[in-house]
């Protein structure tokens, strides 16, 4: 399968925009479940205004959140495909300077240092883009998650020594979702990286925050935390925008890799309950959105 | 837990009369702003033409579309999707806010801290929280944007919304030292080591 580039940059226009206008069916249903275990009323309250908002903004064809995010753009090239890396790369760019333009969508990017914004969504490494390769035929899987910031700057890291045991990652994770209280909107999905590098374990948090409600971590030790930790948070009693009640969290989702024998990092990186993300799947049959 | 409605600007007294878990309806008029409005109007000192006395002013930096100048728009900006950021953020101006510019209501999420519960109780102001991430609903209160300053900061410009029944609100934080966020927080800390004792290897 060829990919056409020019197909592929309309894609990655369009996704910005679905992403930022519709919430994933996942966290649909997750809002539900929520709603039927919200015990205090402000809780309940606060999780039923969430809800109108996501039928607000499809009544009228609004974007969810004023957040348009950092673009990230996580690309998956299947078997038997002939791409141009760079050129997907620009096309990409492109794509979600045209949504930010066509669409006048808030320009949510600035300089690190001069704190200036081209009002293009883009700048130095932004959009950020992820390439990976999987065997699927004929197969090119596109991803946009527009990261919201409220959420994103609840984002730590901690290089805990092998004696430490996984007991302290665990009380990390704990102590981190208390001192975040209501600043990063929740109800959230907290994502945990454990092992790598620093770099990578920091990426495996963002893995396992930006991963759909109800997908279990693949390996079994990592699956287990992520249940047990799951019920810990909403025992907290943070709840809905830290004003009090059980829905603290949809989840929390781990991500692992093996690490070096005197390391033993852990990393949180959360999504907020506009948890949104817009992929598109291209094949020789033609381009399916999801 | 009373509800009330508040044509802005407002007084010392109507913020005093505020406590939390009351809930609270702005009419009128709203400004926008947020973390480099606030830089640059404290740490660089620079001025706005814009009167702020006795107003509410909300953490937002909003999804505007440019266009011509009318009724509608007097200043050619459309609201797109208006919504509210962070406040914690913010803290450290809340009170240079309050006596420079006479600011006596924030409007926004997740709520703030001892600094701003401080400003509140000496100088008459109010939290109100807003759902966070509502933005497509909140967008609905937003009538007009009447007027903007310093909007070379855009979008974190300094903007005036003309807004129709914004809310309910909320009052996380008021003028007595009551905060329902600090509240919520002590809570969580009592509960915080039975939490961790319930985790396998934990302890």
């Amino acid at each position: 399968m060829d990919l056409d580039i020019r197909e592929f940059e309309e894609v990655c226009r369009d996704l910005y925009v679905r992403a930022l206008k519709i919430l994933p069916p996942d966290i649909k249903a997750g809002f539900a479940d929520l709603q039927r275990a919200e015990t205090s009323a402000t809780g309940r309250a606060i999780l039923d205004t969430m809800v109108e908002n996501v039928a607000v903004a499809e009544r009228t064809k609004n974007i969810l959140c004023q957040d348009t995010g950092i673009p990230i753009y996580n690309v998956v090239i299947g078997a038997d495909v002939r791409f141009d890396g760079a050129a997907l790369k620009a096309a990409i760019r492109r794509g979600c300077e045209r949504a930010t333009k066509e669409f006048s969508l808030r320009s949510s990017v600035v300089h690190p240092i001069t704190r200036k914004n081209e009002q293009t969504s883009c700048g130095i490494r932004v959009p950020i883009i992820h390439v990976d390769f999987d065997d699927r035929p004929e197969t090119v899987a596109v991803e946009m998650i527009p990261k919201g910031s409220g959420s994103e700057n609840g984002s730590f890291l901690q290089m805990l020594l092998p004696s430490d045991g996984i007991g302290a990652a665990k009380r990390f994770v704990i102590d981190r979702v208390i001192e975040l209280g209501g600043r990063v909107c929740p109800p959230t999905i907290v994502g945990v990286g454990l092992g790598g590098t620093s770099d990578l374990c920091m990426h495996l948090a963002k893995v396992a925050a930006t991963r759909p409600l109800r997908s279990v971590c693949s390996d079994p030790e990592g699956a287990r935390i992520e249940a047990e930790l799951s019920r810990a948070v909403n025992e907290l009693g943070i709840g809905p925008q830290g004003l009090g009640g059980r829905s603290t969290s949809f989840a929390v989702h781990v991500e692992l890799a093996a690490t070096h024998i005197t390391q033993n990092p852990v990393a949180v990186n959360i999504q907020c309950h506009s948890a949104r993300r817009a992929r598109a799947t291209f094949t020789p049959g033609g381009i399916a959105f999801e | 837990m009373a509800h009330h409605v508040l044509d802005m600007p407002t007084g010392e007294a109507e913020i005093r009369a505020l406590r939390i878990g009351d809930t609270v309806t702005l009419r009128r008029w709203l400004f926008g702003i947020r973390d480099a409005t606030l830089i640059h109007m404290f740490d660089r000192d620079r001025r706005t033409r814009l009167d702020l006395d006795g107003h509410a002013v909300i953490h937002t930096a909003p999804n505007v579309h440019r266009v011509p100048v009318s009724n509608e728009a007097p200043v050619g900006f459309a609201p797109f999707c208006i919504g509210t950021t962070t406040s914690m953020r913010m803290e450290r101006f809340t009170d240079a806010l309050m006596e420079r510019e006479g600011v006596r209501l924030i409007v926004g999420k997740g709520g703030m801290g001892p600094a701003t519960l401080d400003a509140f109780a000496r100088r008459g102001g109010a939290y109100l929280a807003i759902v966070g991430g509502a933005a497509a609903l909140e967008t609905t209160w937003i009538e007009t944007i009447v007027d903007v300053d310093l909007d070379d900061l855009h979008p974190e410009s300094l903007w005036q919304f003309a807004i129709r029944d914004f809310g309910p609100l909320l009052v996380g934080m008021d003028s007595h030292g009551g905060s329902l966020f600090a509240d919520v927080q002590r809570d969580v800390a009592a509960r915080r080591d039975a939490v961790i004792a319930s985790l396998e290897d934990a302890r």
